[in-house]
């Protein structure tokens, strides 16, 4: 028999999306409401004045895993991976290094960096597979743990053991808890390259290269890479977020937007409903929060429900914001010096060092902007004209290292800022100022208040070791269920964290189910 | 024909414990030390007539309570007395005593915060739960992950059990410490700033990491895990300066037979066909034994004394990208009287115990960013004790000696260290005291100003790191030194490490050098002379 439980998902960004699908197809009645006027969150779409349109914020993303495109049957819905885009490290002299995903080239490239990284590459993409393992399914229960999940770890430390190899297995337990600038330094000589790995580990993170821990940060970005190759959004996002909008109306997801939930409701301890902002009351047996699991215990469930350890340990939850977003609208194609046309679609940093990383790090340890931020740059409208008016273009640009409560308040400072970027930018690119019709720029307090992030922080949570697996967000509600009966979390603060994956919405469908069968 | 049958590399506290505990085994045992007197990093030298200094090393705590009393320490003249208290300087004028009597250290409390005063009941109870659960660790020979061996699956065994006794939620908790930055631990804690920056100190302590780098918590544990007379966490000198210490385990070494020749520098240890058969003194002299261990920390060990082609590649390499990361430095100061703290209320006890003068975790963690780009910190944290207050013979009668451990100071600065340059950070560091007590400048008599380059000229530690390398997750348990040589035996047949840079790393607490006895009389197939596991529990 099917199960006909009124499900209610809270937000329709892409793990909402995917969990409510799931639950749909599960034979579940789901209600999938969003506070915006579109779904997807901060992997949709933002319009700017006058016909310009840019990725909100996740500007570039690795394929969804095979499986998720399966059980959704995303592929059916039209979704495709989008085309492959290479890294490049923009030198202000133009000796620009290019990093693909089967090799690295560039002027003044030390031969031994070259022959060294695809092996190296390849040594962290098989641990980066042996930890997705761990991705696909819930955290483990450390004691009380059934067999099925002892068994899957034993198994897993034989893949450690025998299919790493001796060798290989000491040096993954060595480098797992190590900080990335160590371990780039011990391989690679070149400035630029060291620094195109090493922002892949603390993009979006509030740490630095030195940061202990970004070794394992690295290896969760890069399980994405085992999907296929990076693309920058406008290709796969445009066919992602249909193909999840639809998959879920095709499993007949009733998906309601501009419906923002006030609280949940909560009756005798059990999850019983949403109450909108409006005043409707929605009952439901079940509740799925896609929102942050901070906002969701802190402001939607409320102290008052919780057990006060557990209400305390949610203040203790890190994650601020640490990634401002630049959106430019340029009358024209910018020009960057030393870099061709047919470049323009790839994915372009400004960090020449992990010096200057780990430099633009501390001053956001302090509530200071860098003087010189790390910028993330991509040119969507080079893939997908559409975006803006023919022959015109669009710029997005994550400037990392931007911390979410400046000393002084955001209030006259955001413009000093975009200014500052953009000049930082004209070094590179010296055409763009003369090019640009309109700019716009989020600072992690406008994501938070545009998108619901807690303190605008892209991965709804740290993705620290101490907040990672079964701390994720913390303990008590690691598994995607809490103590609130009825209630379950599906966002990206849960395990296994941010980034473009539908993993967490997937885990949390899966273990809902396992609930309802065998509580 | 052998001239010993072992013979020891460096007269550190390690090095002599373990020639003390081969020795009672009936082993006929060499020490022999570079330097012309005994104790590494944990001595006591005259450096200014009438002043003693325990130049490097300065209190006593970690110090394993089994090995004082396996090897007797107490009957050859070693007194430990007990260090009452700690405190910070605020800027403000006022200041924060953490006292050993709870009552008063619970008023302290309140007196800056009432809701930080209930939470240390908490936290005082979970610290020593992690204590406890550590300690039974630190006289144990780590397993190895990567070997089939019955004896490392019972070592497993044996931590799954010991991790089993723990709840579910005690596990999560314990990881959570284990990978925690201190000041984000403490602040599940407390909320007052001054009190938050107090007990951060202990965790950046010899580590090239800041209070906000994940892995400090561990750290402060590893400072807070020490005993004296059986209460863990509390801290002590030893009477006569850390001297006393390696001078007590050179007495007991010698009472079971042992030698120890100082001035004798080891150039190599020599190998034949895969075995250690002794090692070669700067002298030219060959000194024969069939056991050869070294007590410098690895990668000293394995790049600088040993022959490349008697070390596999793969092991050059781990000893060469060891992290080491030398932050420390230290001031040795001789006083014409005892300097004046106005913060402090007369009488008050707060001057025998640590005193610091970092009252923030930014000001810490600006520190830390100095040192990241190869400065010595401008506002130091600096960890200072005026022993001679209840040790005399420290110091010549009303006069002082304060030590003086300085957080973070660089390796090598931007174009290496001059004398010059050693000076200037030493005045930071005297400015900085100077700042909480108006008499002090002038009281100074003698300074002895040590940067790293000074702790690994004289003493030998690599990159003046105190605990011969960083005590990171990468670096501890199986993995320290490295994975697959974490059981204390080196590349060729009777060679064996006993130094800080193995399980369970560094302090002045011997397990170490017991450890490595242990293994080497293992393999001997002698009685184990050292101490089993301690519990008091």
């Amino acid at each position: 028999m099917t199960d006909r439980t009124v499900a209610i998902v809270i937000g329709a960004g892409h793990n909402g999306l995917v969990c409510a699908t799931s639950l749909a197809r599960a034979g579940m009645q789901v209600l999938c409401v969003e506070a915006g006027d579109v779904a997807g969150g901060m992997a949709a779409q933002h319009e700017l004045a006058g016909g310009y349109r840019v990725p909100a914020l996740a500007h570039v993303a690795y394929p969804v895993s095979a499986a998720l495109r399966r059980e959704l049957g995303l592929d059916k819905y039209g979704y495709a991976p989008g085309p492959s885009a290479d890294t490049i490290m923009l030198d202000e002299q133009g000796r620009h290094l290019v990093l693909g995903s089967s090799g690295v080239s560039g002027p003044g490239l030390a031969a031994s960096d070259e022959t060294a990284y695809p092996a190296f590459r390849q040594q962290y993409l098989r641990y980066a597979r042996i930890l997705g393992k761990l991705f696909d399914n819930k955290p483990p229960a450390l004691r009380s743990m059934p067999f099925t999940e002892k068994a899957a770890l034993a198994g897993l430390g034989l893949k450690l053991r025998f299919g790493l190899g001796r060798t290989a297995m000491y040096e993954f337990l060595r480098v797992a808890g190590m900080n990335i600038f160590d371990v780039l330094n011990d391989v690679f000589t070149d400035d630029r390259l060291k620094a195109g790995i090493a922002l892949d580990a603390v993009m979006g993170s509030a740490m630095g290269p030195r940061t202990p821990g970004t070794v394992l940060t690295w290896l969760q970005r890069l399980n994405g890479a085992l999907n296929g190759p990076l693309s920058v959004q406008s290709g796969t996002q445009e066919t992602l977020l249909p193909a999840l909008v639809q998959a879920a109306e095709g499993a007949g997801v009733e998906l309601r937007l501009n419906a923002r939930v006030e609280r949940i409701l909560i009756e005798n301890g059990c999850a019983a409903g949403v109450v909108l902002q409006d005043g409707q009351t929605i009952a439901a047996g079940l509740v799925v929060s896609g929102v942050d699991p901070r906002e969701t215990f802190s402001r939607l469930v409320g102290a008052r429900h919780l057990d006060a350890m557990f209400a305390h340990r949610v203040t203790q939850i890190r994650g601020k914001g640490v990634v401002a977003k630049l959106h430019l609208a340029l009358s024209g194609q910018p020009g960057f010096s030393g870099l061709s046309d047919s470049q323009l679609g790839n994915r372009l940093v400004v960090a020449p060092s992990m010096r200057y990383m780990e430099r633009a790090f501390n001053s956001s340890k302090y509530g200071e902007c860098p003087e010189q931020p790390v910028l993330e740059i991509t040119v969507p409208s080079w893939h997908n004209p559409s975006l803006a008016p023919a022959n015109h273009h669009v710029m997005s640009v994550n400037v990392a290292c931007i911390p979410c409560d400046l000393e002084g308040g955001w209030a006259g400072q955001r413009e000093a800022l975009a200014r500052r970027v953009i000049s930082l930018l004209g070094r590179y690119a010296p055409n763009l100022e003369s090019l640009i019709v309109d700019h716009e720029l989020l600072t992690p307090q406008d994501i938070e208040q545009r998108y619901g992030a807690v303190h605008g922080h892209w991965h709804h949570g740290e993705l620290s070791m101490h907040q990672s697996f079964m701390l994720r967000p913390l303990h008590g509600a690691s598994r995607y269920d809490t103590p609130v009966a009825g209630l379950f979390l599906c966002s990206a603060g849960c395990h296994p964290g941010g980034g473009l994956t539908g993993l967490p919405g997937r885990n949390a469908a899966r273990r809902i189910i396992e609930r309802r069968t065998a509580p | 024909m052998q001239d010993y049958d072992a013979v020891i590399i460096g007269a550190g506290h390690n090095g002599l414990t373990n020639a003390a505990f081969l020795a009672r085994a009936g082993l006929r045992v060499l020490v022999v030390e570079k330097n012309d007197y005994i104790g590494g990093a944990t001595v006591s030298r005259e450096l200014h007539p009438g002043w003693k200094y325990s130049n490097c090393s300065y209190v006593c705590s970690l110090f394993r309570p089994e090995i004082y009393n396996a090897l007797d320490l107490g009957r050859h003249g070693l007194q430990v007395i007990p260090l009452v208290s700690s405190m910070t300087f605020k800027q403000d004028g006022d200041f924060f005593g953490s006292y050993q009597n709870p009552h008063i250290r619970r008023r302290e409390l309140m007196r800056h915060s009432p809701r930080d005063a209930d939470a240390a009941v908490r936290f005082d109870t979970d610290v020593m739960r992690w204590c406890r659960l550590i300690r039974s660790m630190l006289l144990r020979t780590p397993p190895d992950p990567g070997s089939f061996r019955p004896r490392d699956a019972l070592e497993f065994a044996y931590l799954l059990k010991k991790f089993h006794e723990l709840s579910e939620k005690q596990l999560c908790e314990f990881i959570r410490f284990f990978t925690m930055p201190i000041a984000e631990y403490l602040e599940n804690y407390f909320g007052n700033e001054t009190i938050l920056a107090h007990y951060s100190g202990g965790s950046i302590i010899g580590t090239g990491l800041g209070v906000y780098s994940p892995g400090t918590a561990y750290v402060l544990l590893h400072h807070a895990m020490g005993e004296v007379d059986g209460n863990i966490g509390a801290w002590g000198f030893a009477r006569g300066g850390m001297g006393s210490v390696s001078r007590a385990l050179a007495s007991s070494f010698r009472a079971a037979g042992g030698e120890v020749r100082t001035g004798a520098e080891v150039m190599r240890i020599r190998v034949s066909g895969n075995r250690a058969t002794g090692v070669e003194l700067a002298s030219g002299e060959i000194i024969r034994a069939g056991i050869v261990v070294s007590n410098l920390d690895a990668r000293r060990t394995f790049t600088r004394i040993m022959d490349e082609q008697d070390v596999p590649p793969h092991l050059l390499r781990a000893a060469t990208q060891f992290k080491i990361r030398g932050s420390s430095g230290k001031l040795n100061i001789a006083l014409d009287s005892m300097p004046s703290f106005p913060a402090l209320p007369d009488g008050s006890p707060l001057t025998l115990g640590h005193m610091h003068f970092t009252d923030t975790l930014t000001r810490l963690e600006r520190a830390y960013d100095d040192w990241k780009e190869d400065r010595w910190s401008a506002d130091p944290y600096c960890d200072t004790l005026i022993p001679s207050q209840y040790d005399p013979t420290l110091a010549p009668p009303g006069k002082h000696m304060m030590t003086v451990f300085v957080q973070y100071c660089p390796v090598e600065p931007e174009g290496g260290w001059t004398d010059e340059k050693r000076d200037r950070f030493g005045q930071t560091v005297i400015n900085q005291i100077g700042e909480y007590s108006p008499d002090f400048r002038d009281l100074v008599r003698h300074v002895e100003i040590r940067t790293p380059r000074e702790l690994e000229n004289e003493v030998g530690l690599t990159e003046g790191n105190i605990f011969q390398g960083e005590l990171t997750f990468d670096q501890l348990l199986f993995n320290r030194p490295f994975p697959g040589y974490a059981q204390y035996r080196g590349p060729v047949r009777g060679m064996y490490l006993c130094g800080s840079s193995t399980h369970p790393g560094g302090g002045v607490m011997g397990a170490p050098g017991a450890n490595a006895a242990r293994e080497i009389l293992r393999d001997l197939h002698k009685p184990d002379t050292t101490p089993a596991e301690f519990s008091d529990d």
